[in-house]
């Protein structure tokens, strides 16, 4: 795989492959020494034009454990707010030879474009609302581990669908992972014809008892303004997910950072249905799995020795 | 009040050409028959049996083989020259060259320049230009309301005194009812047709394409097509309640094709336009985010597409206009969202939909060189026609021509054109504008008798 730009691109086999490479790093997260030479000499260019604390640590940290370089490019405070295109800065920082680019930009399809003005092997962080790729991988791989298999489970989703990269991916991975997957939220924010993705949508909580899984999203207070709900009261009192709704059997998943009292209660973010510290655990062992896709075997000659070369790879690196 | 809106363009040397064994169609004049065609000094001088006509020493003879097909040429109420203040797009050279590569011999430019076109001495100016500079016949729609704010009426009744055909404030709709009432009930005074980009702003704020099943999996603010054809209901009433002549621009989806229909029937004065790309295109077509693909109205549902297709062939809508919009390279060579909007058209409409529409059976090729020309009654202009004694507006066209489209570069300033790369078939080979030739293609070399 050159690029992880979309789930979209993937399939079923590719996504178990990036969460079984996630798997064999997590062995190594719990080692006194952290890092694997599986990425020595390369470089990793973090290039972000949103602001975002987790998923760019997470890129960060990643890359190190894999003993890349890291470059970390904000467009705050650079060439970009003088009025530089995307395609000039991607241009000018590919003169530094990275080897992959991890992006994140408020523009639906940014990195696809970028994957076609360079070599580097670029790396979806959020594309505006349209993917998150490596969060559906993390998510997935979360699951994986609470669960084992998720094949033929019912995950609803619940909250600001429209401005949601994270829903757009995760109806996606869930579903080529066997999933039935459900949106739930207000009429104003759930994107009409969104079930042609092969997900349902319900606007009440109702139903929520039957499903497996309840993936409440962020809802963004910058929303009010619009007027997508009539107050983050109405909304609460309408989509919160809290005790009373949340079943003891269910598993609780959220993308961070959580608006407690809006979109979840207290009570059930600290409660053991809660998977989301899990979640940004999987952060860093998954953004390995897809940089380590993405790059280590890129050396190597042909496709079809990278699978099996992949799992010693890792092995032979580790210190002693 | 004297109106001088007869369009303008540069003088050029009238052609003398003899045009042997062409297919001469005229769907208005009810020609469709092989002819020797003589044009002297610009003017077609005469229709004969093929054979029967002899060349002047040295006049040109271009052979048509029975295979050739000569038409009126075409007319497009609807293009973006981007003169003043965006030549980097395009200019009335540019602009015309384009137009005359498609086949047309006469275009109506639109007012959001920069500055916007809402001034008699901007008006006077730029006519001045296109005698100067424009290859084809141009004619020009100043803005309804000042700067395109939708606050304040232009000086229209002195605007069309300078030549003004009409008003619009496209790429923008006079979003306040209030205000478009006023401007319908100037027109009482000042004539010139009304011309409205439709789209209600509160609707299609923030959207970049239609709203459907691709922009809910894309992830992209959609425009739904409610936001046109609400708006074309509201100004259609507007227009019968002021009996006022309305045209609109660029119909998108099924249900405005259906308000225009219905205000037909009540007798309101209103007509309407279709593009080339709303014609051939859909919201599918934006999946891979193609800047070239974004346009103002965005590109529909099938249902709406085949609606168009329906309106087209009925008579509902009255004619094909391209929207042609220029945008230089690096302004749409950014992710799909901020992009401008809007594609180029003027050197690929008849090509493209004579392969998708008349090859494809849709739509006979009568009907398609008809709904290019209508454009110019639509204004109260003389539409091109093949008459004998009248200088020569046709246009030359090798049916069976297969090109790829933006193979060989654009006559625009512009590539951003939604049909790029694509395989067509048919291909004007030369325009003649007023008498003189304005486009003549690299495949027609000049051969004298």
């Amino acid at each position: 795989m050159k690029h992880l730009l979309s789930i979209e691109e993937l399939d079923r086999a590719a996504i178990e492959r990036i969460v079984s490479q996630a798997e064999r790093f997590a062995e190594v997260s719990d080692r006194e020494i952290k890092t694997v030479p599986a990425l020595r000499g390369r470089m990793v260019l973090n290039l972000f034009y949103e602001a975002s604390t987790r998923t760019r640590s997470s890129f960060e940290l990643a890359a190190k454990r894999l003993s890349a370089d890291v470059v970390n490019f904000s467009a705050g405070g650079s060439s970009v707010e003088k009025g530089e295109s995307l395609k000039d800065t991607v241009l000018t920082l590919s003169a530094h030879k990275p080897d992959a680019i991890v992006l994140r930009t408020p523009w639906a399809g940014a990195s696809e474009l970028v994957s076609r003005w360079c070599s580097a092997a670029i790396v979806n962080a959020g594309d505006g609302k349209h993917e998150h790729p490596t969060q559906a991988l993390l998510d997935v791989y979360t699951l994986r581990r609470r669960l084992g298999s998720f094949d033929g489970a019912s995950i609803w989703i619940v909250g600001d669908v429209a401005h949601s990269r994270v829903a757009r991916s995760n109806v996606l991975a869930f579903q080529r992972m066997g999933a039935k997957v459900t949106l739930a939220g207000p009429p104003t924010l759930i994107p009409r014809d969104i079930e042609s993705l092969g997900c349902e949508v319900r606007y009440d909580l109702t139903e929520l008892p039957s499903a497996d899984i309840v993936y409440a999203l962020r809802m963004q207070r910058e929303r009010m303004t619009e007027t997508w709900v009539p107050s983050m009261r109405e909304y609460a009192g309408w989509y919160q997910i809290n005790g009373a709704r949340l079943g003891a059997g269910q598993v609780l998943m959220h993308p961070g950072p959580v608006n407690r009292g809006v979109e979840l209660s207290g009570e059930v973010v600290d409660s053991p249905q809660a998977v989301i510290t899990a979640q940004v655990e999987a952060g860093v062992v998954v953004r390995m799995a897809v940089l380590y896709e993405v790059l280590a075997h890129s050396r190597e000659n042909g496709q079809s020795a990278r699978e099996q070369a992949a799992p010693e790879a890792v092995h032979q690196g580790q210190p002693a | 009040m004297s109106h001088p809106q007869e369009l303008v363009c540069a003088p050029r040397a009238p052609a003398d050409v003899l045009i042997a064994d062409v297919r001469v169609l005229d769907p208005a004049a009810g020609i469709d028959a092989r002819r020797d065609v003589l044009i002297t000094q610009g003017v077609l001088a005469e229709l004969a049996e093929p054979g029967s006509l002899a060349p002047a020493e040295g006049m040109e003879v271009i052979k048509g083989g029975g295979r050739l097909l000569l038409v009126p040429a075409f007319f497009d109420p609807h293009v973006h020259l981007r003169t003043p203040g965006q030549e980097h797009k395009e200019d009335l050279e540019s602009g015309t060259r384009a137009a005359a590569a498609g086949g047309y011999a006469g275009v109506i430019a639109m007012p959001n320049t920069d500055p916007v076109l809402d001034s008699a001495p901007l008006l006077r100016s730029l006519r001045d230009a296109a005698a100067r500079q424009a290859r084809i016949a141009v004619g020009f729609l100043p803005a309804i309301t000042r700067g395109l704010e939708g606050g304040q009426l232009s000086e229209m009744a002195e605007l069309r005194s300078e030549g003004a055909i009409g008003f619009t404030d496209d790429g923008r709709p006079v979003a306040s009812a209030g205000m478009l009432r006023k401007a319908l009930q100037y027109q009482r005074l000042c004539g010139g047709v009304i011309v409205l980009h439709e789209e209600d702003p509160t609707l299609s704020r923030g959207g970049s394409m239609n709203e459907g099943p691709v922009s809910a999996a894309l992830g992209i603010a959609g425009i739904p097509t409610v936001s046109e054809s609400t708006m074309v209901a509201r100004d259609a009433a507007l227009a019968g309640y002021e009996d006022a002549r309305v045209h609109f621009q660029h119909l998108s989806c099924a249900e405005s094709v259906r308000a225009l229909a219905e205000a037909k029937a009540r007798g309101w004065r209103v007509t309407g336009e279709v593009t080339p790309h709303h014609l051939l295109l859909t919201e599918e077509d934006v999946r891979a985010m193609d800047t070239s693909m974004k346009m103002n109205p965005p590109l529909a549902g099938e249902h709406d597409r085949a609606a168009l297709v329906e309106g087209l062939r009925s008579g509902v809508i009255d004619c094909i206009a391209t929207d042609h919009a220029p945008h230089a390279r690096d302004e749409k060579e950014v992710p799909f969202e901020q992009a401008p909007m809007g594609t180029t058209g003027l050197e690929t409409a008849f090509a493209a939909l004579h392969t998708e529409l008349v090859l494809g059976g849709v739509i006979p090729l009568e009907l398609l060189v008809s709904r290019l020309g209508t454009g110019a009654e639509l204004f109260g202009l003389p539409a091109p026609a093949i008459r004998v004694g009248e200088p020569a507006e046709v246009a030359l066209i090798d049916l069976e021509a297969r090109w790829v489209a933006g193979e060989h570069g654009w006559e625009s300033r512009s590539a951003n054109c939604c049909f790029a790369g694509r395989a067509l078939r048919g291909r004007v080979l030369a325009t003649l504008c007023r008498g003189a030739i304005a486009h003549r293609d690299r495949a027609l070399a000049p051969v004298a008798a």
